[in-house]
């Protein structure tokens, strides 16, 4: 298969830092239109991955292809069609909302005609239509996430890369946060790559996880598949526990199963 | 071409929104060298201890203090470039397609817009304690040029300064080391004449002597560029486009 194929295509991707290898060798394919969940520990390698994959870093080794062009050979076309929003609340607290956007969409070139239609549905589609002219530093950390969100779709791109979206947010703002990113995906066909510690949202989410131990790929596949690797009551809290490397015994893992499972015929 | 300008033009305005919004730091800044020509300037003015020509000690000392505001109020920007990495600003900067030289030069272009506000400040100074300012339009743009040029020096400088360094602890600690030296090793309040040999050998690697050279002999009577303005820009630029050139290089270093 070609890189056209996948939305993402990763080969042998490595990235060292002195002696650490952050990432080592990892094998990935992301096809068009999904939600893919990259999940892990803390030093598991996510956020070196993602920010190889927006061209913030070059890797040591390997290739990948994102939106079908080589993040090292032409990192310019790859910018041109990926979004990216960062685990920090990063929309410009100085500024309005409008202001965010109007700088992402100069950024992103943004016709001058199309600008100000496209700003107006992103508003719209984040419901933020109303706070527009407000600093941002009088939002939410809600209204922060959804601000990022309306900044990352205005160029239309095609892979949307998110680190750690939900983190820090109350469950209201998050599960706000995961209709709008539902939505993205839905209506606009937009592959979203997230990063996450949250087993629930992963499962909310996510038609794809991938779950990293030390640099490498530990597991791959969907919830349900990854679920069914465990045992026959495990939630994707017991696939990270056992592939993530949280957990090195498996006798803690049927522990929890097995109590899990007498708290369940108790009712 | 115009795709560059464009992108500086977006991020310039982003900051100077930013500045106009909350113009606070504009006015802080503007009163250390009202004090450096209002205290310092008239006491060592009635002193004659420094021999600087026939146009006195404050005409002489004015295009120095107008170099030194522009030094120092440049020279501590990369702290808001790593506060900007610290909140996530800085890695969307990047992953967006904008130029790297867009993003490096915006900010300069930003730093100019407060160099000429501290220009505006000794300009109203100078005028209230009478110094032989030099009003006609030519020299006046020459200054404002002089000024752009070094607010993107230093503040490129600073940029580079913060990509290395990379915390604002670490950043606090070496702005200290480098602005004082920058200034005393100058001739912004002495003339090259009177240094000793050594410190004038010193001056001439020093960016911040050939600004206060042109700007003396942009800003007021009876005061003389000793090099030359054709040389001094010269230095100038080409000091700029080297700087340039390594911050956009080193700028993406910055999230890594």
């Amino acid at each position: 298969m070609t890189s056209n194929d996948f939305a993402i295509d990763i080969h042998g991707l490595t990235i060292k830092f002195g002696d650490l290898t952050a990432v080592d060798h990892l094998e990935s394919q992301v096809p068009y239109g999904v939600i893919f969940g990259l999940l892990g520990a803390n030093g598991a390698g996510k956020s070196s991955t993602i920010k190889m994959l927006t061209t913030l870093l070059r890797p040591t080794s390997g290739s990948a292809t994102v939106a079908g062009f080589d993040i090292v050979a032409a990192p310019h076309e790859v910018r041109r069609r990926i979004g990216y929003v960062p685990q920090m609340l990063s929309a410009d607290g100085s500024l309005t909302g409008y202001e965010n956007l109007l700088l992402s969409a100069r950024l992103y070139a943004v016709p001058r005609v199309d600008r100000r239609p496209r700003i107006e549905q992103a508003l719209n589609f984040m419901g933020l239509r109303d706070s527009a002219d407000r600093l941002v530093k009088t939002y939410s950390g809600g209204m922060v996430r959804r601000l990022e969100l309306a900044q990352s779709m205005l160029h239309k791109p095609t892979v949307l890369f998110l680190d750690e979206p939900t983190i820090g947010l109350d469950p209201v703002a998050r599960h706000e946060v995961w209709k709008h990113l539902n939505d993205m995906n839905r209506e606009f066909g937009m592959t979203i790559l997230l990063t996450t510690h949250d087993m629930e949202e992963a499962d909310h989410l996510c038609a794809d996880v991938a779950i990293l131990h030390a640099g490498k790929l530990a597991i791959h596949g969907t919830p349900a598949q990854l679920k069914a690797k465990v045992g026959e009551l495990a939630t994707l809290d017991d696939v990270f526990a056992q592939f993530s490397g949280a957990a090195d015994d498996a006798g803690r893992l049927k522990d929890t199963a097995d109590a899990r499972r007498v708290a369940r015929r108790l009712g | 071409m115009m795709r560059y300008w464009y992108e500086t033009f977006a991020i310039a305005d982003v900051e100077l929104r930013k500045l106009i919004r909350d113009p606070t730091e504009l006015f802080s800044r503007a009163i250390q060298p009202v004090l450096w020509l209002a205290v310092f300037g008239q006491v060592l003015s009635h002193v004659r201890g420094i021999d600087t020509g026939k146009a006195g000690y404050l005409a002489f000392m004015t295009p120095g203090i107008l170099a030194q505001s522009v030094l120092f109020s440049a020279i501590f920007y990369g702290i808001a470039v790593i506060w900007e990495r610290d909140l996530g600003i800085v890695h969307k900067l990047l992953v967006s397609p904008a130029s790297r030289w867009s993003l490096v030069c915006g900010k300069a272009v930003a730093a100019d817009f407060r160099g000429l506000v501290q220009a505006t400040v000794i300009y109203a100074v100078a005028f209230i304690m009478r110094v032989p300012i030099r009003w006609e339009p030519l020299p006046i743009a020459g200054v404002l040029l002089a000024v752009a040029l070094g607010s993107g020096i230093f503040s490129t400088f600073s940029l580079i300064i913060a990509c290395i360094v990379k915390t604002r602890e670490r950043f606090m600690g070496i702005g200290q080391v480098l602005t004082m030296p920058l200034f005393f090793a100058s001739n912004a309040i002495y003339p090259l004449s009177i240094m000793p040999p050594w410190l004038r050998t010193v001056a001439t690697f020093n960016p911040l002597t050939y600004l206060v050279d042109a700007l003396r002999g942009l800003m007021v009577h009876d005061e003389q560029s000793v090099y030359g303005l054709g040389y001094d820009c010269t230095i100038l630029v080409s000091v700029f486009v080297v700087l340039l050139a390594i911050a956009v290089r080193i700028y993406p270093k910055l999230v890594q």
